[in-house]
Order: C-alpha cells, then structure tokens, then sequence
C-alpha cells in the first residue's frame, strides 16, 4: 500500500492505496464521487474523464498513485453548488446528452477542450471529442453543445476564419 | 397554449450534469451493504467438450469466498429456446456451460470475491480442460457441419417457408431480372453502459435484483424463469440505464448466475461486466444475409421481388432467431410490388447469440429492398429517385394491407421522397457529381436513396392489440407523480410524460415526478423497445390525466355544491371552477387533499403505426485510396405528430448514426476458428465522431389515427433509414466505375478491392 495526498474538487485528501489502484476506481469507490464511469478496458471511450490539473485525462488509465500531489476535478466539482457549469448548462440547453452514461466524461473533455481553444470550428470540436465515445446522440448535439457553450464563455471570440461552424 | 409539440428542455439533465446518473454499479443500497463480487470464466474456444473443471487453485487465492461451475447449478431448469413454437426445442442452453462450450465468451465457471480486483486476479487460476471441435461459421452451413445441439439434430433453428414454396414463376414476364446475394453484417449493440446486476435476498426468500434493463416487468419475468421462481418471489428494480438499443430486454445468464451466487452464500452480491465481456457476450445484432431478386420493365416498373434470408441466430437461439419474422413482414417496405415473396431460415452457429438491436429485423428488410431498387435502377440506367416515385404506394388515407400482413396505418412516401430531395438539393448533387465523374477527379461523390416504411408499437403479434398502463396521482401539495410500465433510457420519458399530464392538469412540468421500473411499484408494463413508448406509454398517461379530470370533477362538484355541468377546468390554476364565477374554485391540490386522487388506466392501440420517410446520403470516395467520407445526412422522418422536437430530433441523431456506423464502419468479426477479432474498443470500430458530420433534418408529419396523440415510434428511424442510405451512397460513388455493389461495411479496403475487381473487369488499368 502507499500513500498518497491529492486535491479532489478543490479538497485535500490522504488514502492508502495499492500500487495498482486505478484514479477512477479510487474517485469512484474511495471517495464516493461516481461521476465519472467505466466504460471500456482499453482507453478508447472516454466515461471516465477528468481533470488532472486542469488537463483531460482517462481516469482508467491513470493509477491513483500517479495523481499524488495533484488536483483532480470531476464532474461534481464543475458544480459545487449545484449550479450548472456553462458548458453544462448548454449540454442541457442543446439536448446534449440521452442516456448520460458518457456525458461526465463528454463534458469534462470538453471543459478542457474549451480551455485549451476558446473558440474551435465545428471541425476542431469534433477532433477534440474523438476519443470520447456516445452511442444516444450521434455527436450531432454534443458538438452544438460545445459550440454554444464556447459562445457563452466568451461571447466576443470568433472562430478561426474559413471554417464555417 | 398548449405545451405539447414545443421544445421543453429535459427535466432530467440537471442530476447526469451534476453528480452523474446512478447505474447499477453507482446504486447505494443499506441491502446490498457487504455485497460480494461475481466474475465469470468464460469459454476461450468457439466449440468445444468440458471433460473437467479444477477450482481448487482459485479458491486459496486472495480474496476468494467462491467458486462454482455448471454442476453446481444442475438442479436449475435447462433454458428453452425463446419464441419455442418456431424454434427447435432442443437447442437449450445452462446458465453455466455444463458439457459443452459453444461461442467464446459463454460463462462456464464464477468466481466470487471480496473486493473487484481480486476477481480479476483469481479467474485466471481455474482450470478447465477443453475438447477443442470444430466451429461452425457462415450463414451457408455445410451439410456435414458438427451439430452444435445433437439432439436437435440439425444447425437449423427454424424457418419460415422454404425453397420448395418459392413461386418459380415470379419473374414471368419482367423485362429485366438482378439477383445478388448480400450481407447484413453482425454488429455490436455496445451501449456505453455493459451490463450489471446487484442481487440480494431478504429473509423470507424473496429476491432483488437491480439489472440496467429496458423493462423491469418483462426481466422479472425471465429472471423468476431461469431460477425457476414464481414472479412474486421476484422484485426487479431498474437504476438509470445508459443506453441499451434492444440489447437489454429480458434478464441474461449472467443475471440469473449473480442471483443464484447471493442465495447461496446468503449475501448480496454484485457484478458489472468489462467491455471484453460485453462485446462478446452480450447479443449482437443483424446477422442476416440476403439473396435479393428484383424484376420489372425497362421504363423502371418493379414487377415482382423475392428475398431469401439466411438469419446467423449465434449458438443459442434468442431473439434473433426469429427476427426475420419482422424482416419478411417488411419486405416490399414502402413499395407497390404487385408479385413479391420471401423465406427465411435461421441457423445456429459458434459464436456469440444474436439479438434485437435498433430496428431489430426491419433494418435489415429495408437494406434488402433498397440495395434491390439500386441495383435495379443501375441496371436499366434510369435514376434511382426515379425508380423510386414510380414504385412508392401513393398516399393512403384508409389503412393499407400488405402482401405480407402489414397494415400500413397512415402514409404519404411519394411526398417524404420529394421532400428530402428538395431539402438535399438533389438536382445540383447529380449535378456535382457528373461534373466529378467528367474531370475524372480523385475524390468522387456518391448520393444514396433510401425510403423506408418501419412498424413501431407492435403487440405480441399483427392482429394482438398493443397496451400499455400508467397512473396519474396529484397530491395535496400540488405536485404529481406518474408511473409508467415503459422504461427510459436516455429517450426523455420524465420529461415528455410530464409534458402530456401537464397539459392536462395544469401542474407545470417540474413539479410532476416519473416513476418507473419497480416491479413492486408497477407490475406490469411493456417497457421500452420497438419504438412503443409514447404512442402507447404517452397516450396512456394522456388517458388516465382525463380520467382523473372526470374523477376531481364529480368531487369538485360535490365541493362546490354545483352541477358538474357547470364546471370548468381552469389549467392555469389547476382549478376547477363554477362557469361565469371564477371564485367559486377548487384547485385539484385541495381535491387530493380531502382524498387521495389518482387513476389508473390502460392504453389499447387498435394496432401498430408505420412511420416513413427517406434518407439521402452524400458521401466522397477518394478512389486511390478507396476511404468514403459520409459528407452529408438529409432526413425526412415523419413519424406522425411530435411531441417535443428537441427529444425526437435527438432520437433522430442517434439513430442516423447508428445506421451511418453499421453502413461504412462496424463489424463484429470472427476468424475462422471462430475467435473474436473485435472484442474490445481498440478493436471494434464504434463511431467517434470525426466521423460523421451533422445532420439536416426536416420535418413532416403525418399524424396516425391510432391513438389520441396522433404519433407514431421514432426511436428506430434513423437507423432504419440511414443504413441503406450511406451504404447506396458510397457504391453509387464508384458505380461510373463498373462497381455494382459493397458489401457493408464500406470500408475503405472493401471500396478499395471493389474498384481493383472493377477494373480488372474492364480490363482497364485508369480507375
């Protein structure tokens, strides 16, 4: 076993994990945030999304011990008050999501994604998602979705020039 | 105004934006405290004997509170084939393996541990010794095939007419006569949720099971059956479920094994399945290869069509053994063919078993007739949209029988053809398109027709009534509560039920609570499948809001001490009030408050509805590489009246997808020993969505007379439609080339190998 110190959704936490433990199965079964699912073997699906220090990252293919020292952020903590997150908020507006099995993970890539180009043509979204899978929606209002959400964050950015969205 | 057929935002995202949905794996439970963990040793060979099974080494293993095989639950009855009548009974199977394996992937051992991790470790160390046999693969057994049942005799599971009852004379008199013979591959289902079960037994024997489900009443019934349970003794309780496309009705094995493993050490337990396991152990879907036969004049009339069907049913007849039921009662779809037949046998092979998913059967129907008007038109040269008008029935007002005993309920295919035409521009796309094909350019354009009839909301069979129950409650605080006997998954129910019982109750949508899948709560119910829900589910909940409305009426004029006569229901205040006096007024919370208000109803549809439309695909083909672009998606899906259009175009979108995927990408593949090739999502192609662009819908609605609604199904549309669609696109790309037909998927090196033989064909070497 070893120990490790993370920050969880803004919270500091110490556990004893086994080397092997996974981050997603730690978030999940350690600290009860469930979130972020399972739902391949093979990190090609992308449910189990989260932030590691601010980046995206498949939570199944990363050993909690490798997240030591730092912050996580999960579905849960985009809304610590139960207030939708902008780019939650337009999944809901846009009817971004069905079943919702693969939306944590949906939209924490696309929390990254945005951060890391405000303002990316339908193109580059679709790019940015790939490796994030949905059975229910055919992508065709996730991709809305992140785009309308790219307007609200900032409403006076515009899209690389040539690409219409 | 009416809230129905506006675009109300989901009452139900909040929760799955916020801490998640509860899945099965998520469900929290004081009586699934301490639970222990199920993991299944399955089969690593398609066809072999079990001479013996060693658990001794698993069981000193850490962790390990368990193991057991097939022997172990010999005193469970042996699992009949479904649809028994059509199929042979002999073909039974164990919820574990007993003497024989019969597809990769069958669970023949468990293992029960402690805590996840220590199951995966420990069913490594079960030793089986195998036999190895033979496996049986195709759709064309060999006569000296190994029998996978030898006391049924034969790999035959069933048939529906045979070669004997084909009309030799069919094609008497047609001009021109194409026959092909095609595959509707195998594809996997591939919910993004696997399944799952937690089971736990109270002290007086009665069991729970949380499974992820498409309806709770339907699994409990199959649960109780492979435990050999009455139904009362069995509670089934269904936690959000994500995603199932037909592949979740009923209980499975594995179910029925978590059960039995909690009875017998006396302590819940728990199992969620891996995506290995999934993709080769949950039904897969289609599996049906087609021989088309399609005659007619020069001028484009279809004269007379013939389809042969060959079902791939996998080891263990279900479902899918019998969808080509569905498939022959679609075979002429939207057209008028005045001389048409078809036949169907399903074989049981060494692989995984095959069940419904999307469309369930009519895909499969719609493939065969569309690849048939395509490689009809190819022949006589004439444009496929042509073909098409000239053949479509014309618009019906009164119900139209089939050939094949469908009722066609309501339909105008010659206007949803037009329709999609016009909003695809399809005059400029032919147009685009010569000029490619004139400049010899790389990069080809290919556009694909498909028009399609679909039956959605069927019963238990053509002539049986479909129904479906819901209770209404409005209590004293103004809130409501419904419950239905369908069953969301990801289609929006909270949602739309709550829009129906709102526009009736005046009680605003987001005080009005769905309730489903607990079989203690609701015990019986269809579920959801088939595309049922709101045409039958809907209407119900409609219904038992008017009956409710009748039942506050009498009390309220008993309230008011007024005729009920002269009573008016005032849905801005959920009031009833006297005419003329406003403030003579009873709200339907005050009712509820003086006695408790609630209906139950049920719902019988005259019959199935028939929605329709046509899809058109434009795709680019670089003919170097062979690699097909899906470019663009135009739909016409007139499913009737819509309810709320934000649910229905997503249930659009997902289905154009799925049918997009099965067109140009997905495949389940065996080698030929029968190992699965695409057993995990590095290998199995599922659709990202780079993929696909997005999709132009538009809109056409002719309502059904079938239920008060006026809607017909619109979860399977999409599918239905889009698969022939992408699938004629991308061979009418290269079809200036000499290519007549691709099999699906159109890959790029199935595209790439049909313009080599094209070429070689015409002995030319400028492809």
């Amino acid at each position: 076993m070893t120990r490790i110190e993370l920050t969880v959704n803004g919270e500091q936490r110490s556990a004893e994990v086994e080397p092997r433990l996974l981050l997603v199965h730690y978030l999940r079964e350690t600290c009860g945030l469930r979130a972020a699912n399972v739902g391949c073997d093979t990190t090609s699906c992308g449910a189990c999304t989260v932030l590691l220090n601010d980046v995206s990252v498949k939570s199944c293919t990363v050993l909690a011990v490798q997240a030591a020292g730092m912050s996580v952020t999960t579905a849960e903590g985009l809304a610590p008050d139960g207030e939708l997150h902008p780019v939650a908020a337009a999944f809901r507006q846009n009817h971004g999501l069905q079943c919702g099995f693969c939306t944590p993970g949906m939209v924490m890539a696309a929390v990254s994604l945005l951060a890391e180009n405000p303002h990316p043509t339908e193109e580059e979204v679709r790019e940015g998602l790939e490796g994030n899978f949905c059975r229910c929606t055919g992508y065709h209002n996730i991709v809305a979705s992140v785009l309308d959400a790219a307007d609200v964050l900032d409403p006076g950015g515009t899209r690389a020039a040539g690409v219409s969205a | 105004m009416s809230i129905l057929g506006t675009r109300v935002l989901r009452t139900e995202d909040p929760r799955f934006l916020t801490t998640g949905g509860v899945y099965t794996e998520d469900v929290v439970d004081d009586r699934l405290a301490g639970a222990c963990h199920v993991f299944f040793v399955r089969s690593p060979l398609a066809h072999a004997r079990i001479n013996g099974i060693d658990v001794s080494a698993t069981l000193s293993a850490p962790g390990v509170i368990a193991a057991y095989s097939g022997a172990d639950l010999a005193d469970l009855p042996a699992i009949p084939p479904m649809m028994s009548g059509l199929i042979n009974a002999e073909m039974t199977r164990r919820l574990l393996a007993i003497d024989k394996v019969r597809y990769v992937g069958e669970p023949v051992a468990v293992v029960v541990t402690e805590h996840p991790y220590q199951g995966e470790d420990a069913i490594e160390l079960v030793a089986i010794d195998y036999d190895p046999m033979p496996p049986v693969l195709g759709f064309e057994l060999p006569a000296d095939a190994p029998l996978l049942f030898e006391a049924a005799g034969t790999n035959v599971a069933g048939e529906l007419g045979n070669e004997s009852s084909l009309q030799p004379d069919l094609f008497d008199g047609c001009e021109v006569v194409v026959s092909r013979t095609i595959v509707n591959q195998r594809v996997a289902p591939a919910p993004m949720e696997t399944r799952a079960a937690a089971a736990a037994w109270s002290t007086d024997g009665r069991l729970t099971a949380w499974i992820p489900n498409q309806g709770a009443q339907g699994t409990r019934a199959e649960l109780a059956e492979l435990l050999g349970l009455d139904q009362s003794q069995v509670r089934v309780i269904t936690p959000d479920v994500g995603g199932a496309f037909g592949a979740k009705f009923g209980a499975d094995p594995e179910h029925a094994v978590v059960a039995w493993v909690a009875r017998r050490l006396g302590r819940p337990a728990r199992w969620t399945e891996t995506r290995y396991e999934n993709l080769i152990s949950m039904t897969h879907g289609r599996g049906q290869q087609h021989t088309i036969t399609i005659g007619g004049s020069r001028d484009g009339d279809v004269r007379a069509y013939r389809l042969q069907i060959i079902q791939d049913a996998g080891s263990y007849p279900r479902i899918g053994a019998i969808l080509p039921y569905l498939t022959i009662m679609m075979t002429t779809g939207p057209y008028d063919i005045p001389r048409a037949e078809a036949i169907a046998k399903s074989v049981v092979t060494t692989t995984t078993p095959v069940g419904a998913y999307r469309g369930a059967g009519r895909p499969e129907a719609t493939a065969a007739i569309e690849r048939a008007m395509d490689l009809f038109a190819a022949e006589i040269g004439v444009d496929p949209a042509q073909v098409r008008r000239k053949n479509l029935l014309p618009a019906f007002a009164q119900p139209h029988r089939t050939a094949f005993g469908a009722l066609y309920d309501t339909g105008d295919y010659v206007a949803g053809l037009d329709k999609a035409l016009e909003a695809a521009g399809y005059a400029q796309l032919r147009k685009e398109q010569a000029d490619r094909r004139a400049s010899r350019d790389v990069r080809q354009l290919g556009i694909g027709l498909s028009s399609y009839v679909e039956i959605t909301g069927m019963g238990d069979g053509p002539e049986s009534p479909p129904t479906e129950n819901a209770s209404v409650e409005v209590h004293p605080d103004g809130t409501a509560t419904i419950l239905t006997g369908t069953s969301p998954h990801g289609q929006g129910h909270a949602t739309a039920w709550a829009m129906l019982a709102s526009d009736e109750l005046g009680i605003p949508v987001e005080k009005i609570t769905l309730k489903w899948g607990d079989t203690d709560l609701i015990p019986e119910g269809g579920g959801t499948g088939g595309s049922r829900s709101l045409q039958q589910g809907g209407a119900a909940v409609q219904q038992a809001s008017r009956e409710l409305l009748e039942v506050a009426r009498e009390r309220a004029a008993a309230s008011l001490e007024a005729n009920q006569a002269d009573l008016v229901f005032d849905r801005t205040r959920s009031a009833f009030a006297v005419a003329g006096d406003p403030e003579a007024s009873v709200p339907l919370s005050d009712l509820a408050a003086a006695e408790r208000l609630v209906v139950r109803t049920v719902f019988s549809a005259p019959g199935a509805t028939f929605p329709f439309g046509t899809h058109v695909a434009v795709v680019e083909v670089d003919t170097e590489t062979g690699k097909p672009t899906l470019l663009r998606m135009i739909t016409v899906d007139d499913a009737g009246v819509v309810l709320n259009p934000l649910l229905a175009e997503g249930q659009r979108h997902g289905g154009i997808a799925q049918g997009a995927a099965q067109a140009f990408v997905e495949e389940v593949v065996y080698d030929a020993d029968g190992n699965p090739l695409t057993a995990s999502f590095a290998d199995y192609p599922f659709l990202s969505a780079t993929e696909v662009p997005s999709f132009e819908l538009a809109e056409m609605q002719t309502p059904t007379t079938y239920n008060p609604l006026g809607v017909k199904g619109i979860g399977e549309a999409g599918t239905i439609g889009a698969t022939p669609a992408v699938q004629n696109a991308v061979i009418d790309a290269v079809a200036h080339l000499g290519v007549r037909h691709i099999d699906m998927p159109a890959t790029s090196r199935r595209v790439w190998q049909a313009l080599r033989e094209a070429a070689a064909l015409s002995g030319s070497e400028d492809t």
